[in-house]
């Protein structure tokens, strides 16, 4: 199993790079695929940030956590103005069904990464594992963009 | 000795000239309490307005290190944002529209200066700001401060922030804070509020029509 991630990450990663494009995390046997995923650019010690679509094919799920070797910890956020202030608070989980994807964007949902690692620059791929209440992990990738890419 | 005013006036008699007279004085004073109370709304008003006034006098501490004042950016037009750089998420998605108008503005972005100040000085070291600050092109300025120097400045822009704990640790909490741009005149005074969530083309065109 671990090997059969390993190879999958490794396929991943030579087909994002030979797309030049993100970022396709697919656990064909539960539905869910992974797409758009990007990081913001960061430096070490710094907060970085991860975004991404998940959609749903298979039973309505919700992404409790996620994994990065890049950082100390990782922790499902959301941002949301609240009158006139800007809050940014953890959230336990965040729903995805068929039908309605999970949308982590700026402003709203997001993976934080708390303590870099290692710098984030544009055009560098981070590797992350998402965590699922139902389905269990979903590996993807993202790409480093100052801003979101065009899906 | 019975005075006119006692006698009873039949309602179909012409108005005496004591009575025009009356009327009159009733008038002017109608007219001065009237007068009073709008001269007392308005200065109310006016006392109102400044009280709401954004922006004020500033010292602050630049990534390098140096002292600046708002007295410094006299002459030019400042783009004031507070935030904090732990803030992945909503102060990047704005710092970043904010670099890509300056480069939609052309000649007049040399007359602009980009200022990101942190609600968060007890993190926000100089050298953190220079550091974060450096994502978002080599125009915009991060300062910092004490604690009271922060406060003051984030009052008189009608800017609230308060930590929001996350754990136990000191470094656990985020920041809650109003997240809106202001553009400031050349002689420092207020000129337009720009939504934090605009697009680098909307900030540009708001910027230009306030320069022009």
């Amino acid at each position: 199993m671990r090997n059969q991630i390993r190879t999958i990450r490794i396929v991943l990663l030579l087909a994002t790079a030979l797309a030049g494009w993100p970022l396709t995390g697919r656990a064909a046997d539960n539905g869910l695929t992974v797409e758009n995923a990007w990081a913001r650019p960061a430096a070490v010690g710094q907060m970085g940030v991860i975004y991404l679509t998940v959609k749903d094919a298979g039973a309505p799920d919700q992404l409790i956590g996620a994994r990065t070797p890049v950082a100390n910890d990782a922790q499902l956020h959301r941002s949301m103005m609240n009158g006139k202030m800007m809050e940014m608070r953890a959230v336990s989980e965040a729903p995805v069904a068929p039908g309605q994807p999970l949308v982590l964007a700026p402003g709203g949902y997001h993976i934080m990464l708390m303590g870099l690692k290692r710098p984030l620059k544009e055009g560098d791929t981070v590797p992350v594992t998402l965590v699922f209440r139902n389905a269990g992990t979903v590996a993807a990738t993202a790409t480093v963009h100052r801003e979101a890419p065009k899906p | 000795m019975p005075t006119s005013d006692s006698q009873p006036t039949p309602s179909a008699e012409p108005p005496s000239p004591r009575s025009i007279k009356l009327a009159i004085a009733g008038l002017v004073v109608a007219m001065v309490l009237i007068v009073g109370a709008v001269g007392l709304l308005l200065t109310g008003h006016s006392r109102d307005n400044a009280a709401q006034a954004i922006g004020g006098p500033f010292a602050l501490t630049t990534g390098d290190g140096g002292s600046v004042t708002d007295q410094d950016f006299r002459g030019k037009f400042m783009l004031v944002y507070f935030g904090y750089t732990f803030c992945p998420d909503v102060c990047p998605t704005t710092l970043n529209a904010i670099a890509d108008a300056m480069d939609k503005l052309g000649p007049t972005a040399a007359r602009v200066q980009p200022i990101f100040i942190t609600v968060d000085p007890k993190r926000d070291t100089p050298a953190v700001m220079k550091q974060y600050t450096a994502n978002f092109g080599p125009k915009l300025l991060g300062l910092t401060g004490t604690p009271e120097q922060i406060a003051k400045v984030a009052k008189e822009y009608r800017v609230y922030y308060a930590e929001h704990r996350t754990g136990p640790g000191p470094n656990d909490y985020s920041m809650d804070h109003s997240s809106i741009v202001y553009l400031m005149g050349p002689d420092g005074k207020f000129l337009a509020p720009i939504p934090a969530e605009e697009s680098a083309t909307t900030i540009a065109v708001d910027i230009q029509k306030a320069v022009s």
